[in-house]
């Protein structure tokens, strides 16, 4: 059922250049790694598309960076506040995968973490900008760390196993050349969530798919 | 017929603005589905950004991607059917005849009514008036037919009168107005298109001044559209001379609209004395006696409501 429900902030807390916004969860389903919720930004006309980061005992936890005003007024929010939040939304990834390996850059690293979660904690490789930015590699165990200019498809492996991945998207298109058949998580900007808009497509297999409904994982299909 | 408006409806979604195959139950909640406007030919529509949130409203430029009116046929127009409510069809095209040969192909049992989208903003125009498109497509469709007007001209009214005399059985009004906004970082246009069109609060005094013209300029019955937040909202488009009201950009950040908008509109009509929405029609050219103006504190909680914690 398609409804927008309260949700009350816990904690706004600073990782890094980004904040881990912390909800009560409520009766919310925390739902599968990779799928994602649209989140009230307080004082804005449209919500913002955000994947769950983390789904610890009673929480929703986003790992959100603040580069324009939804962004920011969803970091600015205080304990007690309430926005209105829809979701899950969206296909996450497909977790029955003998070998995972999770591949992750910069803000793209937010739903790695529940994703390592349900999958037993398997090896990462994420890349950052900075040392700052990378101390949101904290939040994903076993995880390799590269900093710019080094980038996590120097350091791939020969044979890296099934590979999860989020992050910029040249990174994802890099990363469907080397690993045919990787999990990619794609971002666009959404109105809405749940195939009414039409504003989120991306192009697949030569045409344009609503990301919200298709995604945000494909498989590469090439 | 009640009202002029087919089946009765009073609240519809705009165009382009609900995928009634991906929600239902959102489809559901409205009293006529319309849909995202049909072409002869399938289109991809424009390159991606899409949207743009701006201040007060949002762009968007999806430039009216859909299957075309062939595989809208067999495999939409059957699935919409299953939905049990009654379906517009919104039809595009790039000249009269495309509109009026889309019409023939719609002329059943099947669609409640069309709605011609004489005004997206971001798609080339037909060189033909709206009121020539209006005939050519009168002479192949018995099926009620809406013009969907652009608020972007100083005589909508004069427009209204035109589509009239060609033969509609109603107007939509109002689409988007083209809006263009810039990249901060970049200062270049931040739609993939350029320009979009522009929704959302910022558009309800323009769709009001629209419907208010046009119910003074012709007889037709009006599907008002254009900011519609609140039941509030609804109630002023109705007062301004619409008989339906269509809810869009709202569906966006809250798909419970329909049913919170339904019950805002109901208690706001109420509070004016109105036993149904409908009967507040027009009364912005007619003022209401004075003890039917309910108090302040009333008209205060008829506002929209923020999401209440309690």
């Amino acid at each position: 059922m398609l409804t927008r429900a309260p949700h009350r902030v816990v904690a706004a807390e600073p990782v890094g250049p980004y904040t881990l916004l912390r909800l009560e969860r409520g009766g919310a389903d925390p739902g599968i790694p990779g799928q994602f919720f649209m989140l009230e930004a307080p004082g804005r006309l449209l919500p913002r598309p955000m994947s769950l980061c983390l789904a610890p005992p009673g929480e929703l936890a986003f790992l959100i960076d603040p580069i324009g005003p939804g962004t920011r007024a969803l970091c600015a929010l205080e304990p007690g506040a309430g926005i209105g939040v829809l979701g899950p939304l969206g296909n996450g990834y497909d977790l029955s995968v003998s070998r995972p390996f999770l591949v992750g850059g910069g803000i793209g690293i937010a739903p790695l973490p529940y994703l390592s979660e349900r999958l037993g904690q398997p090896r990462a490789l994420l890349g950052f900008r900075t040392e700052w930015h990378a101390e949101a590699a904290a939040l994903v165990p076993n995880a390799e760390v590269c900093i710019e200019p080094t980038l996590v498809t120097e350091l791939l492996p020969d044979d890296p196993g099934d590979v999860l991945a989020c992050g910029p998207e040249p990174m994802l298109e890099a990363l469907r050349a080397l690993v045919p058949g990787a999990q990619l998580a794609w971002e666009a900007r959404m109105a809405c969530g749940y195939g009414a808009c039409y504003g989120c497509v991306v192009e697949v297999a030569g045409h344009y798919e609503r990301l919200c409904l298709s995604g945000p994982v494909l498989r590469d299909v090439s | 017929m009640s009202r002029g408006i087919p089946g009765g409806a009073l609240l519809l979604n705009a165009s382009g603005c609900l995928d009634a195959l991906a929600a239902p139950e959102v489809a559901r909640s409205l009293d006529a589905f319309v849909t995202k406007t049909i072409t002869p030919e399938p289109r991809e529509g424009n390159p991606p950004p899409r949207i743009a949130e701006v201040e007060g409203g949002m762009l968007n430029s999806i430039g009216l991607q859909g299957p075309g009116i062939d595989r809208f046929l067999v495999e939409t127009l059957p699935r919409l059917r299953e939905l049990g409510m009654p379906i517009w069809v919104s039809v595009g095209g790039f000249s009269a005849r495309e509109y009026a040969e889309t019409c023939a192909r719609l002329d059943g049992d099947a669609v409640a009514a069309i709605e011609l989208n004489l005004s997206c903003p971001n798609v080339e125009e037909a060189p033909e008036t709206a009121a020539e498109i209006v005939a050519a497509c009168r002479e192949r469709t018995g099926r009620p037919l809406f013009a969907k007007l652009s608020p972007a001209t100083w005589d909508i009214g004069g427009t209204a009168r035109a589509v009239e005399s060609a033969g509609a059985d109603g107007l939509s009004l109002v689409n988007t107005l083209r809006g263009l906004a810039l990249d901060e970082r970049t200062l270049r246009p931040r739609l993939g298109a350029g320009a979009g069109g522009y929704s959302g609060p910022p558009l309800k005094p323009v769709a009001l001044a629209c419907v208010h013209a046009c119910a003074q300029a012709a007889t037709l019955p009006i599907v008002a559209m254009g900011g519609v937040m609140t039941g509030r909202d609804a109630l002023d488009l109705i007062a301004a001379g619409a008989s339906a009201v269509a809810l869009g950009t709202v569906l966006f950040p809250d798909p419970g609209a329909p049913a919170r908008i339904r019950a805002e509109l109901e208690a706001g009509a109420a509070a004016f004395g109105f036993a149904e929405p409908f009967h507040a029609r027009g009364v912005a050219s007619n003022p209401l006696p004075r003890e039917a103006v309910p108090d302040l504190a009333t008209a205060k909680d008829l506002q929209m409501r923020k999401i209440d914690l309690a």
